[in-house]
């Protein structure tokens, strides 16, 4: 990766073909998939499954390495005295606080995500993205959540946010590369599907809703249009794209009709860390009390859990 | 994406099941036995003969119900005349739709029993009587009040005058709405009622002569009486009846439109049907796949105004059929009960019966078929969800009501292609084009010749829609404005 | 085909009433030069109307019409059930091209023919006082005839406004309830008030957008068949009016039973008819529409040939 000056060529086209999406059929689906009522054992099952898929998050301008290194003991040890608990799947930072994480973290198997290419806005040069994407590589970041440019994208210059993922891809060198569209700024559906394949066909890992700083954040119609793309990229060319839904989700009932969806959209392969993550930095406690209570039958209180 | 390049399998055989997540029962109350609701009481047949309703979900009996017999007709519709001359013709339209609401408020608080009880009865799964039956029938009774002492401005430069006794027959496939499409729209038109229920789901219409009963309706303004065809019979034939609004098949329609033949009896008819879903490749696919699933796996295709055709344009009939048979597979089969059911059990034996005949029909008529829906429990009557491609317009499957989850899909090149093979049939109730061009919805919802179009969408119900066929369909409409003519005479 | 062949004896004096006691051969005003320079008239043949053209019956049937005092005055064809047929095949063929043309487009052929029968005024004066009417109730039935086709012209483009609707559903959809013609209707015209009754009865249909088949009065045939020439001279399309004459104990069963007819408008007070009527269009679930008295036109008689449609679209973004 020694690329400097950014390209001012066409890398490879972007796709053309729009798919358009129905506002209403979506929410009618999402309604339906939520009235799914999920019970006892496969409760639990899913419960431990969304611990183990959330990526524990701390992007705040206050953000300190002590905070970095409380949330990442968080992240290994979310309740002890529960049995067979997982930890999450990631700790997601910003670059400066990669290398604290990393120490933190340690040889947990956690792996640690950070938010590069000038999180949240994304109002860089495509060449101060690449290289703080390279700094968070550097430094020990096994994932990357970039930022799609959205005044490009609603420019109509798809092909300039195209290219700009490629660009980031390269740069990410064995990193994954997860591709965040700000689906709360893009307007409409048939825009979040138009994205996803964009990010999708310019090699994005892992697909994401939000920065979790635009509201409306994580949703479950963006979700739903999002698993689409990913089946029918899936369809066309045999790659498998990861999905994460980040900010606004917190609690665990709303996680659960989160993994319905995908259970009903993609299936069986898709049910893992590996493939869809969580973004999330309150949810984790929510999922622990309904743990608890779904072993010992008693509701839960917030006192009872660490809050870091 | 405009198909599927690689023949990649999605597994939805997932670890993850859904455990049982059943509906409670404990609230719900059923008598051993009803009787006839006649006069504002529950009397018992002159006939003393009773027969047993089951539920199809496990064949056990729930209760059994009165046989009406000719003299019990005729005591009903005397019932029903005498509250139409004494009470109900002369009350204050107002008073009138307040009863009306009455009734929308009792089913409204009483909705859970309601919902538990169709599906007990019925065998549709609780989500739809839960989400779709009950809410609708009470929003039924709702909108219908308000029209009470607002006819005058229904029908400009004419006097609404109501018919008088009104005899209702109704299906099995959705009891209490059904019951409250005939109901709602009568009394608010000044009309008292005989309803009687189908044969194989009359409990949650004896639930609402209770509801009817609490709501202090005077005695005689609205009668439900149980029975089977023969009872029906002598509710077309009896004179007192001023009007027939019958709901069932065009074989039923056809006897009862020749049965009131010579006589002053007026009629509406909402019977069957074989709509086709058309699909153009500008469509919201995935949207459109749901909206296939809904319009013929809803109520276990035991709607006459499902999607059972399919017309796909060819440069996506790949796409949609393999999104459709996916989608297919997380379609849950079995307790109506289970709030998580997508699919329930069929209203009884006799239908089950008569969708096997066409499951084997079709393939022996060289049909590809294909299921999904995984394993049936044992006991009760089922019917996984079922495609059948390689047919054409000639193969019966394609022609005929099955009135089940079977959809028959055909592909199609052009517009007009389409809009022929959707009208080449005797029905005409509903209809339903997906395409993301508005100008093609107009033209396409324009030609296609049947009561109700959804575009870019399915089975969608309210009470201010007016719904009904042309051509074997029926005849007239129920629901909204329009819906009121059907029991008033204009002068 | 003699039958066809005009006798001189055929029609009555014009204003019969004053000169009913004139020998059969008086030639009426309509059809003969001045008296002082006597010629043979030219009659007119009485046809069937079907697709446009006018053909005989295929049957080579004929029934004899007379006047009020028994005379013979024309000789109509008798139609069959075959001639029912085509007149079907017609219709249908006619419907998707009326049915979809513009409410302003009716109206103004609407409105065309209410001009050419004015215009022609004089001759179904002629042929209502040869029937037995007094010249000025004639004269009156013509112009009611004339004023109720200018009514139901008019009403073409604006019934829908009157009775569709929008339906405040509580999902988010737009929903909306528009009228659309039933399809090929088929009547039989009232025996009375042979010109006003028969177009009391076409114009509401047409006016809505269906095509028609159209029995004339058996008893009174004459202006019906007549107004075909009206109908052809006004721009309405082939095949959207087709008329017949003929008995009704024999076509009314073909006009209630055909499968390929939506709907039978029935005239008249013969409860056997009725019940035949209503029990045939069983076969189809037709509509049935019986008017055992003659009604003043209006909106509800278009409507009676309208189904409604209710169309569902989701709201979304």
């Amino acid at each position: 990766m020694t690329q400097t000056a950014p390209r001012t060529e066409t890398i490879a086209p972007a796709p053309d073909h729009v798919v358009s999406v129905d506002q209403v059929g979506i929410e009618e689906r999402v309604a339906r998939l939520g009235s799914r009522s999920i019970k006892k054992s496969s409760k639990v099952q899913a419960l431990k499954l969304i611990l183990s898929q959330i990526d524990l998050t701390t992007l705040e301008g206050q953000d300190t390495p002590g905070k970095v290194r409380q949330l990442c003991h968080k992240a290994m040890s979310l309740h002890d005295t529960l049995p067979d608990i997982p930890h999450v799947a990631a700790v997601c930072v910003y670059p400066m606080m990669v290398a604290e994480a990393k120490k933190a973290l340690g040889d947990s198997g956690i792996h640690i995500a950070s938010v590069a290419t000038a999180f949240p806005s994304g109002m860089a040069t495509t060449q101060a993205k690449l290289d703080e994407i390279k700094l968070a590589v550097a430094e020990g970041a096994d994932e990357i959540d970039m930022v799609i440019s959205r005044g490009k994208f609603l420019q109509g210059e798809y092909q300039a946010v195209f290219d700009e993922i490629v660009l980031c891809k390269e740069a990410c060198g064995d990193a994954h590369l997860k591709v965040i569209l700000e689906t709360g700024e893009l307007g409409t559906l048939d825009r979040v599907r138009h994205a996803s394949d964009l990010a999708m066909h310019a090699g994005a890992d892992f697909i994401k809703t939000s920065t979790g700083k635009i509201q409306p954040a994580a949703t479950l119609p963006v979700t739903l249009v999002m698993l689409q793309a990913i089946r029918d990229y899936y369809y066309e060319t045999g790659r498998m794209v990861g999905m994460k839904p980040a900010g606004g989700i917190s609690k665990a009932k709303l996680a659960i009709q989160y993994l319905v969806t995908l259970r009903e959209t993609l299936g069986e392969a898709w049910m893992t860390p590996e493939w869809f993550r969580f973004g999330a930095s309150s949810l984790a406690n929510d999922v622990l009390m309904q743990l608890q209570k779904q072993q010992t039958g008693v509701y839960q209180s917030g006192d009872y859990f660490s809050k870091d | 994406m405009s198909n599927v390049k690689h023949a990649i399998k999605l597994n939805y055989d997932t670890e993850w099941e859904y455990a049982p997540a059943p509906e409670s029962t404990d609230h719900i109350s059923l008598k051993d036995r009803y009787d006839l609701f006649i006069g504002g009481e529950f009397v018992a047949p002159k006939s003393g003969v009773y027969f047993d309703t089951i539920n199809p979900a496990n064949e056990k009996i729930l209760a059994s119900v009165a046989q009406a017999g000719a003299a019990d007709v005729d005591r009903a519709v005397k019932a029903a005349r005498g509250a139409y001359e004494n009470v109900w013709s002369k009350m204050k339209p107002a008073e009138r739709g307040k009863f009306i609401y009455r009734i929308a408020r009792i089913i409204q608080e009483r909705a859970r029993e309601f919902a538990v009880i169709e599906s007990m009865d019925g065998g549709k799964p609780i989500r739809e009587s839960r989400d779709v039956d009950v809410p609708l029938a009470a929003a039924h009774f709702f909108y219908y009040a308000g029209w009470a002492d607002k006819l005058d401005y229904a029908f400009p430069h004419k006097t609404p005058k109501p018919l008088g006794v009104a005899g209702q027959i109704i299906p099995w496939n959705f009891p209490l709405l059904m019951a409250a499409w005939k109901i709602a729209p009568a009394l608010a038109c000044g009309n008292t009622v005989v309803l009687k229920p189908a044969e194989t789901t009359p409990l949650t219409a004896m639930k609402l002569a209770e509801v009817i009963q609490a709501a202090d309706l005077p005695p005689g303004v609205v009668n439900i009486i149980t029975g089977d065809g023969s009872t029906g019979a002598s509710i077309v034939d009896h004179d007192g009846i001023d009007k027939i609004a019958f709901t069932g098949s065009t074989d039923v329609g056809k006897i009862i439109q020749r049965a009131v033949a010579g006589g002053d009896k007026k009629y509406t008819l909402e019977l069957g049907g074989k709509a086709a879903n058309i699909i153009f490749d500008d469509a919201p696919i995935d949207q459109a796949v749901e909206g296939v699933v809904n319009a013929i796996f809803f109520n276990q295709g035991h709607v006459c105004c499902a999607g059972s055709r399919l017309l796909v344009q060819e440069s996506v009939a790949e796409e949609v059929v393999t999104k459709l048979k996916e989608r297919m597979q997380t379609l849950i089969v079995g307790d109506p009960m289970d709030k998580n059911t997508d699919i329930g059990a069929i209203n009884s034996a006799a239908q089950l019966e008569r969708i096997n005949a066409y499951l084997e029909l079709g393939q022996k008529e060289g049909a590809a078929m294909y299921q999904a829906g995984g394993k049936t429990p044992k006991k009760g009557y089922w019917c996984r969800p079922t495609l059948f491609t390689d047919v054409s317009q000639s193969h019966r499957v394609v022609r005929e009501e099955i009135f089940g989850p079977v959809l028959a899909i055909q592909t199609f090149r052009t517009l007009d292609e389409a809009v022929t093979k959707a009208n080449n049939t005797q029905y005409g109730l509903s209809g339903g084009v997906w395409t993301d061009k508005g100008a093609k919805i107009f033209k396409v919802g324009q030609k296609i010749r049947a009561g109700v179009i959804w575009a870019n969408t399915f089975n969608k119900f309210d009470p201010t829609s007016p719904f009904g066929g042309y051509k074997e369909s029926g005849v007239g409409r129920e629901g909204g404005l329009h819906g009121l003519s059907a029991y008033l005479n204009l002068h | 085909m003699d039958k066809n062949i005009k006798t001189e004896e055929r029609f009555a004096q014009p204003a019969n009433v004053e000169t009913a006691s004139a020998p059969k051969t008086a030639k009426s005003k309509l059809r003969t030069s001045p008296a002082s320079a006597p010629r043979l008239g030219v009659e007119k043949t009485y046809k069937l109307y079907i697709n446009g053209k006018f053909p005989r019956t295929e049957s080579g049937r004929y029934f004899a019409v007379t006047d009020a005092k028994g005379r013979i005055v024309a000789n109509m064809c008798r139609a069959s059930r075959k001639d029912f047929r085509e007149a079907v095949v017609a219709a249908r063929a006619a419907f998707s091209g009326w049915s979809s043309a513009s409410a302003y487009l009716r109206g103004q052929i609407l409105y065309r023919v209410a001009e050419m029968l004015e215009g022609r005024s004089e001759q179904f004066v002629g042929e209502l006082t040869t029937m037995g009417l007094s010249k000025r109730a004639a004269a009156q039935e013509v112009t009611a005839a004339i004023d109720c086709i200018v009514y139901y012209a008019g009403w073409t483009d604006k019934y829908q406004q009157i009775f569709s609707s929008v339906n405040p559903v509580a999902s988010s959809h737009f929903n909306f309830s528009i009228l659309e013609p039933t399809g090929v209707v088929s009547t039989i015209a009232p025996q009375e008030k042979c010109l006003l009754g028969f177009v009391s009865e076409i114009a509401p249909i047409i006016a809505g957008g269906n095509t028609a088949v159209a029995l004339a009065s058996e008893e009174n045939p004459l202006c019906a068949v007549s107004f075909a020439e009206v109908l052809h001279s006004s721009d309405v399309p082939p095949g959207v009016v087709n008329i017949l004459s003929g008995f009704r104990d024999e076509l009314t069963e073909q006009f209630a039973s055909h499968m390929d007819v939506n709907a039978v408008i029935y005239n008249g007070e013969d409860m056997n008819a009725i019940k035949l009527v209503q029990e045939q269009a069983a076969n189809n679930i037709k509509r049935v529409i019986i008017r055992k008295k003659p009604a003043a036109p209006d909106p509800y008689q278009i409507m009676d040939v309208q189904e409604t449609k209710t169309t569902w679209h989701p709201i979304g973004g």
